[in-house]
């Protein structure tokens, strides 16, 4: 395989994109559900990557070939596909903000016609897929650097939120790394997939966890 | 086993000159009978009215089982109003020579039309391997309450495979669609993401073009119970609970929040 330094820039926490802010339904699940160690973290960091995770990661490899085929009418199907899948109202306006976000830092970063192709609230796995092939990776590589991004962002925020060892809390990124390999080479296999066949699996507890966020007044992160 | 039944309902005018919804097609095949009953009432969530269709979904044999296909088809015509509801719970068994159990469900309301589908529980039995797929097509101005329970594993036993597909699209776009994977061969359904452990969980999804853009909003109900406003003229009531009474309770809660006139029709309709 040939180096690919851009995966790693689109993969990197410190892009400006607003990740940081968001500890992908950890927060609310922790306080919910009282899990208060890197166990449970790891658990629950299993359970968003093989099913809300897995859905974005197809759907970045989805847009990624589409922006690679120049099918612009198939990157618009994707986004009320998406919708369809985020009952949880919480869980669809921060995808569709973190992509927002997104699409400003590449289109500022990065030009390419692609991305003025896209609609500016699109979801955040679109407009992630649509980066991607902008720096001509390819859609098992959007999927791989959406599911990092699924795990790595609310383990950091767990970090802040239970206070946990960060060599702990790696040590549970480091084991899922094969999970995260498998999922990419099956979520790029739906890349070509019709949008109504592509994966839908429902985390329902992430969804409730999402709206109690929402309804805190005192909350460390965005989502 | 393999088995399919089908049924049609339109809307007519009767002698009285009254309309009323009439079932004019409903093939039956053992074990899945359907039986036209008769409303001694007004029906839940028909906005009132007596003349309405209503069948009942019966199982004649235990199952699904290993290795049975079943079908299930369902139009409500234009106009017309279909109460379709289920005589008991459905328990997934394995066969005898183990292999996969099929449950398709295609459903199609058409304008004006009104489905109320209220099935009973499906349980999914200690290495039980089901698949069950739910189609769902809607036009403009069709409505639409579906209730869906599923219980994971009897008392004290642990569910068997379970994939349960549910995808409904209106005017051939996208409104709902979400699968769940249960049972040993997804151990991760227990994360603290997912299911949690919990033994039943259900949802309710009610499409009201009523209600424009602006459906009723997000609520939560319990713990583990929410109602959504979905990006379209509907909501999904979602609960996860430790029984199926509770998980029952928790949606039922959830349609009291809709505002008329699915609330207040809930309030007199009969819970089963």
């Amino acid at each position: 395989m040939t180096p690919n330094a851009a995966l790693l820039l689109l993969a990197d926490g410190r892009l400006p994109a607003g990740g940081y802010a968001h500890s992908g339904g950890f927060e609310p699940t922790a306080r919910l559900q009282g899990l208060n160690d890197a166990a449970a973290l790891e658990d629950f960091l299993e359970g968003r990557v093989t099913t809300s995770g897995f859905v974005a990661a197809a759907f970045a490899a989805a847009a990624c070939a589409a922006a690679h085929a120049g099918n612009i009418g198939r990157l618009g199907q994707l986004d009320p596909e998406l919708d369809a899948r985020m009952p949880s109202p919480a869980v669809r306006a921060v995808s569709r903000a973190l992509g927002r976000q997104l699409l400003r830092v590449i289109t500022r970063i990065h030009p390419h016609p692609v991305l003025a192709t896209l609609d500016p609230h699109a979801h955040q796995p679109t407009v992630f897929g649509a980066a991607a092939a902008s720096f001509d990776l390819s859609p098992q590589d959007a999927a791989l650097a959406v599911l990092h991004e699924t795990i790595t962002g609310p383990a950091s925020a767990a970090v802040k939120v239970l206070s946990l060892d960060p060599y702990e809390v790696h040590s549970a990124l480091a084991r899922l790394t094969g999970l995260l390999d498998e999922l990419a080479v099956r979520a790029a296999a739906h890349a070509l997939d019709d949008p109504d066949q592509l994966p839908a699996d429902a985390s329902p507890l992430l969804d409730i966890a999402a709206e109690h966020h929402r309804s805190w007044d005192v909350r460390l992160f965005a989502s | 086993m393999s088995a399919r039944a089908s049924l049609t309902t339109e809307h007519t005018i009767d002698r009285a000159g009254r309309g009323v919804s009439r079932v004019y097609g409903l093939r039956s095949q053992a074990p899945l009978v359907l039986r036209p009953t008769h409303p001694k009432s007004a029906e839940p969530f028909t906005r009132h009215a007596t003349n309405v269709a209503r069948v009942s979904l019966t199982s004649g044999a235990a199952g699904p089982l290993g290795g049975d296909h079943f079908e299930l088809e369902v139009r409500v015509g234009r106009g017309s109003t279909l109460v379709l509801n289920e005589v008991s719970a459905t328990l997934l068994l394995p066969g005898a020579r183990g292999g996969l159990s099929q449950m398709r469900i295609t459903i199609t309301v058409e304008d004006d039309a009104t489905l109320v589908w209220l099935p009973e529980p499906v349980i999914a039995a200690e290495h039980c391997n089901h698949v069950q797929d739910i189609d769902v097509a809607l036009g403009t101005s069709s409505r639409l309450l579906m209730r869906d329970e599923l219980q994971l594993g009897r008392h004290r036993e642990p569910p068997g495979n379970l994939t349960q597909r549910i995808r409904v699209r209106r005017v051939g776009r996208p409104l709902f669609q979400q699968q769940l994977t249960v049972g040993p061969a997804t151990p991760k359904w227990r994360s603290s993401a997912v299911g949690g452990g919990h033994k039943s969980l259900g949802t309710v999804l009610v499409v009201d073009p009523d209600w424009g853009g602006d459906p009723p909003s997000a609520r939560i109900l319990a713990h583990g119970a929410a109602m959504f406003p979905l990006a379209g003229p509907a909501v999904l009531i979602s609960a996860l609970a430790d029984d199926t009474l509770t998980t029952r309770r928790l949606l039922d809660r959830g349609v009291a929040h809709l505002g008329d006139p699915w609330a207040s029709e809930a309030a007199a309709a009969p819970s089963a």
